[in-house]
């Protein structure tokens, strides 16, 4: 066993170490349970006097849809004007720009539905003030809100029936002050204690050793870099995320950014289980998840540690594996498991460059983008889950001969109407989208645009295509990584993919959440003899076939076209 | 909003400056002047420095970026195969399996400040026959500033190019 695999066996095992007891808190705090971090309980009344919230005030689904909807639309408007003007603004010490309305729109979209792709560079594409006012605020207000709606699911299958399903600014304030903010505060200090910059000078220079000038490009990031894992937003401070040596400075850095982004997906299924009181059901969902992500870890990391096959032609050797866009202090093997939990969880942080890894390993990455559910992203990835789960029951149902029925709540035509709209609804945006944007390169190639269509791929042939696929994909998926040889920040893909954002984001929470009211308000059936249990393997298995018949189905076309087509190319 | 962007960012801020670098990166100093940070690498091109990889930016450290090039690309393919030749040229004595895959390829950054242990053991001669030292001396220099895995168990071998080479400088005086 060479110290490259022993360094991902280490950082699961210790991510899993601390996300079982976070869970555990978790259930707790949103059950309204004493917990050690009461203390805070002053600075929360400040902020509901403040806003004149009150907290013990009881909504049902809608009300809690409505309030979601709103605070991220006002987030919406404020933030899209402040990135346009933000030339004029404080606080920016390099003399950046103020953004093109089309780059605003997509940006401010990308940060407020927790995807974070990123069609600017951070070094020259933003400023300090707009990094923290607008980029890091929403980071924590994003990944809040997805908890919220989390936990507003939960509070569905609580009780056994109930249309009271708490206060959504209650879970809203805090996730962000129990969990987001401290976890933050912490990580953010390992990491400028490793070398990550946090003071707010600007560009420095300096003559290198052989007499070139440099300048380098710093600033406040400790605390971005901090949030952005653990929110699984994944917006880099700087143009190529955490691969930069400052926004990932060594080894044990890139261990505590890869644990950030998976405790908190983990956690909140483990806390299902305990606030439910169902906690058999939440390892069960915890178990598919974590097969689901083996399957596309172990080809992963075995592709990138074969190396490239045209450079092995070459003569030269791959003692470690595939180099390319990939950091000597990192290595493939870690750098192949980032790039997995990245995608199955919607962080999409690179630590290495996706367009250049191996052809198969882009295939893992966009099934890990297109499944989305296997732990997924904070708060979201349980409701993803649970749309394949509902089908899942369904189905079964149909097999049996019974009514479904999920936790004593009989599911019935419109349940599986929203589930059936919202599975989908992901293939839809993806593939019409990659349609469209193939149909516009292939015939308007020369449209006047900021970069012009045929100028797009970095690369020719089916990986060009796979680049368009995964800017799709990722967009649909809120994740925000992206094969970012693709030139796209022109008016095109700042427009569709902002469209696909929102659509991508918003549908698959409210979907969920409506289905989770629905059930909740109906009457409880005891559980009998007859009953489908859902904590058994079999239905395990049963969720786990749906979840791969589906995908497969829906993207098979998509991925020989792109990734497959390019493998098959190489091995001639 | 005032508790994450005001008080959150300076709390970090105020504990960053107690860190190495004070919060705004860890530099390098020799005879009282900055020559670098230490965690960003910076390009070499003398025939008496160790050389570090390949980089897409020229190791632009405000405008970081990888290359790109998907994995079939045959442009991409011949600029590898360029990069083995000039290694080739400026190192005779290396036969092609001695190179490893970090000399000839880009980073994800462009500002990788390491490459592998085999990357410097193949740069020993000529920097040897450049300075006009003993090919052991050199090598020693390297095994000095090879940085193992995590506690010895987790992770890969690296080797700062810029420690290495200000080591170098050293020897000379």
């Amino acid at each position: 066993m060479n110290t490259e695999l022993l360094g991902i066996i280490a950082t699961y095992g210790l991510t899993l170490v601390i996300a079982i007891p976070l869970g555990k808190y978790l259930a707790k705090v949103f059950a309204g349970e004493k917990v050690w971090t009461d203390f805070l309980k002053p600075i929360e009344s400040g902020i509901y006097k403040l806003s004149g919230i009150n907290p013990k005030e009881e909504m049902n689904w809608k009300q809690h849809m409505k309030a979601l909807l709103t605070i991220n639309l006002v987030w919406l408007v404020y933030g899209f004007f402040v990135l346009i003007y933000q030339d004029k603004l404080p606080l920016n010490p390099d003399g950046n720009p103020g953004m093109t309305p089309d780059l605003s729109f997509n940006t401010i979209i990308s940060f407020v539905v927790n995807c974070n792709l990123q069609h600017y560079s951070g070094e020259s594409g933003v400023t300090y003030l707009t990094q923290h006012f607008v980029l890091m605020f929403l980071q924590f207000v994003s990944a809040a809100t997805g908890i919220a709606a989390a936990v507003v699911f939960f509070k569905a299958f609580r009780d056994k029936t109930s249309t009271q399903l708490g206060n959504f600014w209650e879970f809203f304030i805090k996730s962000i002050t129990r969990l987001l903010l401290p976890l933050s505060l912490v990580m953010a200090i390992i990491l400028a204690f490793n070398g990550t910059p946090s003071s707010y000078e600007g560009k420095d220079q300096f003559i290198s050793v052989q007499g070139d000038t440099v300048n380098v490009s710093r600033g406040p990031a400790a605390g971005f870099i901090a949030i952005k894992h653990l929110g699984t937003n994944g917006g880099g401070w700087f143009g190529v995320n955490s691969s930069h040596p400052l926004e990932n400075p060594n080894y044990i850095t890139n261990i505590v950014e890869l644990i950030a982004q998976v405790i908190i997906p983990i956690a909140m299924v483990i806390a299902f289980g305990i606030f439910i009181r169902r906690r058999k059901l939440a390892w069960v969902i915890f178990g598919v998840m974590t097969i689901g992500m083996l399957l596309l870890l172990i080809p992963t990391v075995s592709s990138e540690l074969g190396g490239n096959p045209a450079i092995a032609k070459m003569g030269i050797s791959q003692a470690t594996g595939a180099m390319e866009g990939k950091e000597v202090r990192f290595g493939p093997a870690i750098s192949g498991y980032w790039s997995t939990v990245t995608t199955i969880i919607s962080t999409g942080s690179v630590n290495s460059m996706h367009d250049s890894t191996m052809p198969l390993t882009g295939l893992w990455q966009l099934l890990g983008m297109m499944i989305n559910s296997f732990y997924g992203g904070c708060g979201v990835g349980v409701l993803n889950y649970f749309i394949y789960l509902i089908l899942a029951v369904f189905i079964s149902g149909l097999m049996v001969g019974r009514t479904p029925e999920f936790l004593g709540h009989k599911v019935e035509a419109r349940e599986v109407k929203i589930a059936a709209l919202i599975t989908l609804l992901s293939p839809f945006l993806i593939l019409s989208g990659t349609a469209i944007a193939s149909y516009v390169f292939t015939t308007h190639g020369e449209a006047a645009w900021a970069v012009q269509p045929k100028n797009w791929l970095n690369n020719p042939g089916f990986h060009g295509f796979s680049e368009m696929l995964y800017e799709m994909t990722s967009s649909n998926a809120n994740n925000g990584s992206g094969f970012e040889g693709l030139g796209d920040n022109n008016i095109f893909w700042n427009v569709a993919t902002g469209f696909v954002l929102l659509l991508g984001r918003f549908l698959p929470i409210i979907g969920p959440v409506a289905i989770a009211g629905l059930l909740g308000s109906k009457k409880y059936i005891p559980e009998s003899a007859g009953t489908l249990k859902t904590d058994t393997m079999t239905f395990a298995l049963m969720t786990f076939a749906v979840i791969i018949v589906l995908n497969a189905l829906s993207y098979f076309p998509a991925l020989a076209l792109g990734p497959l087509a390019e493998y098959f190319t190489m091995l001639k | 909003m005032v508790l994450l962007c005001v008080i959150y960012p300076l709390i970090v801020a105020f504990a960053g400056g107690f860190s190495k670098g004070k919060g705004g990166g860890e530099k390098i100093t020799t005879n009282g002047k900055v020559v670098g940070y230490a965690l960003l690498g910076q390009s070499f091109t003398k025939p008496e420095y160790f050389w570090g990889r390949p980089s897409a930016v020229d190791y632009n450290a405000a405008g970081s970026a990888g290359s790109n090039k998907g994995p079939s690309n045959s442009d991409y393919l011949q600029q590898v195969s360029d990069r083995i030749d000039t290694l080739l040229k400026y190192n005779p004595t290396i036969k092609k399996a001695d190179i490893p895959a970090d000399m000839v390829t880009a980073s994800g950054s462009g500002l990788d400040p390491n490459i592998s242990e085999q990357g410097a053991i193949i740069q020993i001669k000529r920097i040897a026959v450049a300075r006009q030292l003993d090919e052991k001396t050199v090598a020693e220099l390297v095994v000095k500033n090879t940085q193992g895995p995590l506690l010895g168990l987790f992770g890969p071998t690296s080797v700062n190019v810029l420690k290495l080479n200000l080591a170098l400088d050293e020897l000379k005086k």
